[in-house]
């Protein structure tokens, strides 16, 4: 099979270096375009936008520190867990932080989030240490400490819900900055800029890129391996709280099992968004993306009452399936050993 | 004699079988009920089906990849298997619900096959993809509701037994249920498989060195894809025999199985990297696994902490030999043997 | 007039637009030991593809045993008795010696089933044919290098090999080995196999092949009797260019040693190293594979720890317990594999290029300066002279040549006091070589220490000041450059 691909100019686009993302607003605008011919009224609402700027920042936290755990060559399959365990102590925290006449103090919920974010440090750090001192690969050591948070959410709460909550802290964290914007999308777009910021414009970012690429040559460079694991492990725990403080604003409620589904939704937006499952390559343009879309495409198809929403599971798996055999054609050929021993690429030259 | 002691001592399934000696001897201290004939037929009967499942799990490991999306498959073929038969007012026997699941099991394995043997995309990420698209097809195509009756045949399968046995102290009876001869029988040809057949040996070989496997004349891709088709056929097996044993399906009762299957089989000592482990070892760790979610509540541990010991035996085992393996890497000064080792 | 074995004439063969060979020929006589030589992509590992099945050539005639080749898959190679054994040998790591051995017999006669007592009756067969004495149950990945290849060797000789195509088999051979490793060769032509034998190394081609062929950039640059081959021929022959290797004649060596080693002892790999190197050497250090010299670099970058001893840096004790550590006592390491340990590949050229010293174009909080970081990569590009239009490019998209460079420069631009090289040329093609030891020789004489640990005994005899022997972990003595001589290093050596 010769890789003598005659270019055209859209082609060229969809194959270069940005070829990923440009797929991903490709689909993203179809999705609009045909949103926007059927079910415009419905769907082109401010409150429409607005909802699902709230919905989608739970699992766009977690998503966002599975991303950096990928990029260093790792996984975290731990997110929903931290996510559950924090929201879990904090909500405790909350009941007792109440006054006597059901007011929470002023100063309860930056509490929260800073102790929140604190216990999802603490946890992600565990899961670092496990990672890098005692060399558990990353895919079993989040498992167990999933599977284990989990279980320690479980014994605290007899596996119920925590609920009655002060309703002021959901009414805080629901509520519009200016009548507009969601606190939810606030505090996501906060933790990505900062990403953003650490990945493209922080020694911290390349050194990541660098050790995800090959780990070896990272050590014998001189990075200190270890400490940029835990240091991102870390990073991806308090995103993981984070989400889980607003789910616990969202659902007005904490409990062991939320989120379920998020584990492996967060590793499927990830790699749609363009992160190398084998590490060092990936932007958080492309995961912000694929966030977005998932969204859209959830919420879209809610607008057909006849389409059950559970086709949206169907959607989601045929889409990435969709831009992993998308991605073998335009790369064989062109990059070696990537996919079968019968390509021919710069090895043989 | 000695050099065999040694050979053992090397290996992990003495250490784990040592585990869940030791597991059951503390449960039989503190409770006097492991060693009866109730909890054991309770234990045997409780493997099945994760027991079927592990199996595939562990070939696929073996061979260097992974596989999320067995609950899925599982749960879509068994699904419509029931369905279709109970539509169709079937009354036969077991064969037939038998031979649409494994078909269906295998037209779903063949679709991950393709694209993990074909066209060589991660298993991860594939399988990833085809659990959300399995679990779509079951929920939003079929729209999946709980089965509360299943077809005569499945039903009489589900409730014949080997043999009961009984607890003279407490007075409780199990049954040995026909479907753990399936499950033995599956393990045996297996273990056949691995042991006596080049595709079998061929899985070892892509697991130890895929480029070298093709160099050597096996034929790789067909081999990967097979192998995902006979994963694929076990699953939907064990979702069928679930639903008998159940007396009903419920479509997403599996989901979320994948995690402790996975954990089970690593424990037993299959390198999550490919090319090293023992149908032995994986059983092994999937008892474990069982027993630890079946027999706490005898030592008064309530069902609460379950994923607590769960969680910590994955992270003691997975940590144990991570680190032992990297002490012995350090200490046989293992320069040339290089693998590219996959971190996820 | 004897019939050839193998006859390939006017083979073309591209990759997407790359012309990897531009009609190369070659001719192989049956029992013959045969040299194929050439620069890192001269097209002679493309060849040895087409030969084997593994690619299909695009235009030219290959013949083997008078039959011709056309569409062969790789069974198809096997099966008329072509073998190649690759440069990491193709064993699986996980499985024992005797399946090793017997699996691709076994396959290519379509046996379904195993049979354990055939495959050991095939094994034990296999390794008798060359007396090689193993444990046929051992797992192949527990085996030294030299083990590993002669299970690859007694694999290939089961189907009645008629050619032998060995990818650079001494890369990783301690020289006993390769001793050993050349009696099994001419064992194997007594037998009347014919060898191919593909290599870059000078003296290996002398040694033991009786004729060559030399390839460049693709094209056939001459073939014939080894015996009228000499050193200046074979290096233009290979590069196009003439050197002139002279020894190294240090400039002003320093007073104060830059690095000390007192009584260092690693478990197993060395003890009681001392040694110290001064400001403008270039000290060598060379042992067998086994003599600790490896660890001996690691242990100085701090990558392995040693249980006892000092290093002292400037005559002031360092704990070096990390790379990190030694980077800060200005001491750097080119490690022995650099596409494994020195470089990312698949990453830009600039951040390979300041990997090293990130930190120090960075301000606080690790946040970039860009305007420093830019001027330093431009700074690098320019000073190592690293051919690439643009720095942000993957550092695979650079020549083997200019990869190294990137290593070097890496470190060189932490302003090391101290610079280790494990190995610095191994793998490396002539016209590289000469350039890297070009460098090394210039940052000596600019007051650097160097450390070259090699078993490449020319390169540590033409480029070293000092000369330390290591035979089993420990120093057995140390030569001046003007008393070492091969016959001398290798009496002490073994």
């Amino acid at each position: 099979m010769s890789g003598n691909v005659k270019a055209s100019s859209l082609r060229g686009i969809l194959a270069g270096r940005n070829a990923h993302i440009w797929r991903l607003v490709l689909v993203m605008v179809g999705w609009m375009a045909f949103m926007a011919l059927t079910k415009y009224e419905k769907f082109y609402t401010l409150i429409n936008f607005q909802t699902m700027a709230s919905q989608f920042p739970e699992f766009g936290l977690m998503a966002l520190g599975v991303m950096l755990c990928m990029i260093t060559g790792g996984i975290d399959l731990s997110p929903v867990g931290v996510a559950n365990l924090t929201a879990i102590l904090m909500a405790f925290l909350l009941k007792a932080l109440v006054g006597p006449e059901g007011g929470l103090p002023g100063y309860a919920i930056p509490l929260v989030f800073l102790l929140g974010a604190l216990t999802g440090c603490l946890l992600g750090a565990l899961n670092g240490l496990l990672v890098s001192k005692v060399r558990i690969p990353p895919i079993l050591a989040t498992l167990g400490m999933s599977e284990l948070l989990a279980g320690v959410a479980i014994v605290l709460t007899n596996g119920n819900a925590v609920s009655k909550l002060p309703v002021d802290y959901a009414l805080t964290i629901n509520s519009r900055i200016g009548g507009l914007i969601p606190v939810q999308l606030v505090i996501f777009s906060v933790m990505a800029m900062l990403i953003w910021f650490l990945l493209s414009r922080t020694t911290y970012g390349t050194k990541i890129y660098l050790l995800g690429t090959n780990a070896r040559a990272a050590q014998y460079s001189g990075l200190n391996n270890g400490r940029l694991l835990v240091k991102t492990y870390m990073l991806s725990g308090a995103c993981a709280a984070l989400g889980g403080l607003i789910m616990l604003a969202n659902y007005n409620s904490a409990r062991a099992n939320y989120g379920g589904v998020y584990v492996l939704q967060c590793v499927l937006i990830v790699v749609l968004g363009g992160v190398s499952p084998t590490g060092g390559r990936g932007r958080i343009s492309g995961v912000v993306l694929a966030i977005f879309l998932l969204r859209m495409l959830e919420t879209g198809i809610n607008r057909f009452p006849q389409i059950s929403s559970y086709y949206i599971s169907l959607i989601w798996g045929g889409v990435l399936l969709l831009v992993m055999v998308l991605d073998y054609l335009t790369n064989r050929g062109t990059r070696p050993g990537h996919g079968k021993s019968k390509a021919p690429g710069a090895s043989a030259a | 004699m000695n050099k065999g002691l040694k050979k053992l001592t090397k290996r992990n399934e003495p250490y784990i079988f040592l585990v869940v000696l030791a597991l059951a001897l503390l449960i039989q201290f503190r409770s006097g009920q492991f060693f009866t004939g109730n909890n054991l037929v309770d234990i045997a009967s409780a493997m099945v089906v994760p027991g079927l499942f592990a199996v595939g799990t562990f070939m696929v490991i073996l061979s260097g990849g992974i596989d999320v999306s067995f609950p899925a498959l599982a749960s879509l073929t068994s699904y419509a298997t029931t369905k279709m038969l109970l539509d169709a007012g079937y009354t036969g026997g077991i064969w037939l619900p038998i031979l649409i699941s494994l078909s269906l099991g295998a037209a779903l394995g063949a679709f991950n096959g393709y694209f993990i043997g074909f066209l060589g995309l991660p298993a991860l990420i594939v399988t990833l993809g085809t659990s959300s698209v399995f679990k779509g097809v079951m929920q939003g195509a079929l729209n999946s509701v709980q089965l509360a009756t299943i077809p005569p045949g499945m039903q009489a399968f589900g409730t014949s037994s080997l043999f009961v046995a009984s607890n003279p102290l407490s007075g409780l009876t199990s049954r040995m249920p026909v479907a753990f001869l399936v499950f033995a029988s599956v393990l045996l040809v297996s273990f056949l498989i691995l042991r006596y057949t080049f595709l079998g040996r061929g899985i070892y070989a892509i697991g130890g060195n895929e480029v070298s496997a093709h160099r050597a004349g096996f034929n790789t891709r067909r081999t990967k894809f097979l192998l995902y088709v006979f994963v694929g056929m076990m699953a939907s097996l064990a979702g069928l025999i679930r639903t008998c044993m159940m007396q009903q399906n419920h479509p997403t009762n599996m989901l979320g199985m994948e995690m402790n299957i996975i954990a089970g089989v690593v424990l037993g000592g299959t390198a999550i990297t490919g090319g090293t482990g023992s149908l032995t070892g994986c059983m092994l760790g999937t008892l474990l696994i069982v027993i630890v979610e079946n027999s706490m509540i005898l030592i008064g541990i309530p069902t609460i902490w379950k994923s607590v010991f769960v969680g910590a035996l994955i992270i003691i085992g997975t940590g144990v030999s991570a680190w032992q393996v990297f002490r012995a890497n350090r200490v046989a000064k293992v320069r040339f043997f290089r693998k590219e080792v996959p971190t996820i | 007039m004897p019939e050839s074995l193998l006859r390939a004439v006017g083979i073309h063969k591209s990759f997407a637009g790359v012309h990897a060979l531009k009609g190369v020929d070659l001719t192989i006589m049956p029992g013959e030991i045969h040299c194929l030589a050439g620069e890192n992509g001269c097209g002679k590992s493309t060849l040895i593809k087409i030969i084997s099945g593994v690619y299909q050539p695009d235009a030219g005639v290959l013949e083997f045993n008078g039959k011709s080749l056309q569409k062969i898959t790789p069974i198809d190679a096997i099966l008329l008795g072509i073998q190649v054994i690759y440069q990491d040998f193709s064993v699986f790591p996980n499985l024992t010696v005797m399946e090793n051995l017997a699996l691709n017999s076994e396959l290519s006669e379509k046996h379904k089933l195993v049979s354990w007592k055939r495959m050991r009756s095939i094994a034990q067969d296999a390794v008798t044919r060359i007396n090689f004495d193993i444990d046929l149950d051992s797992i192949v990945g527990t085996l030294s290098v030299a083990q590993k290849q002669m299970v690859a060797i007694s694999r290939a000789l089961m189907f009645n090999a008629r050619l032998i195509i060995m990818d650079e088999p001494t890369t990783a051979l301690t020289r006993r080995e390769v001793d050993a490793l050349f009696r099994v060769i001419l064992q194997l032509k007594a037998q009347g196999i014919s060898i191919l034998f593909v290599s870059h190394k000078l003296n290996e081609v002398f040694e033991i092949s009786e004729r060559f062929t030399i390839f460049r950039n693709g094209e056939l640059v001459r073939t014939g009797q080894t015996s009228e081959l000499d050193s200046a021929k074979f290096t233009y022959y290979m590069t196009g260019r003439e050197f002139s290797e002279q020894k190294f004649i240090p400039g002003e060596i320093g007073k104060e040693p830059l690095l000390e080693v007192r009584n260092l002892t690693m478990r197993g790999a060395f003890e009681d190293v001392s040694f110290a190197l001064r400001a403008g050497e270039i000290v060598g250090v060379t042992g067998l594979l086994d003599s600790g010299r490896s660890e001996l670099a690691l242990a100085l970058f701090g990558i392995r720890k040693a249980d006892s001893g000092a290093i002292l840096v400037k005559g002031k004790g360092a704990a070096i317990r990390s790379p990190r550590d030694a980077v800060r006592h200005k001491i750097g390491l080119v490690p022995e594999d650099r596409l494994t340990e020195g470089l990312f590949l698949p990453q830009s050229i600039a951040d390979n290029l300041i990997i090293a010293e990130i930190d120090r174009l960075a301000g606080r909080a690790g946040v970039f300066d860009r305007e420093k970081r830019a001027r330093e990569i431009e700074r690098l590009v320019k000073e190592f002279a690293i051919a690439t239009p643009d720095p942000q490019n993957a550092g695979q998209t650079l020549s083997g040549g200019n990869q190294q460079r990137v290593v070097l420069a890496k470190w060189l631009a932490c302003n090391l006091d101290v610079l280790v090289l494990n190995g610095p040329t191994v793998g490396v093609d002539i016209g590289s070589k000469h350039d890297i030891h070009g460098i090394l020789r210039d940052l000596a004489r600019q007051g650097m220490g160097i450390l070259i640990i090699s078993d490449d005994l020319p390169e540590v005899i033409e480029n070293c000041s000092r000369v330390l022997v290591l035979k089993a972990g420990k120093i057995v003595t140390e030569m001046d450059a003007d008393h070492a001589d091969e016959q001398r290093i290798l009496a002490h050596m073994m």
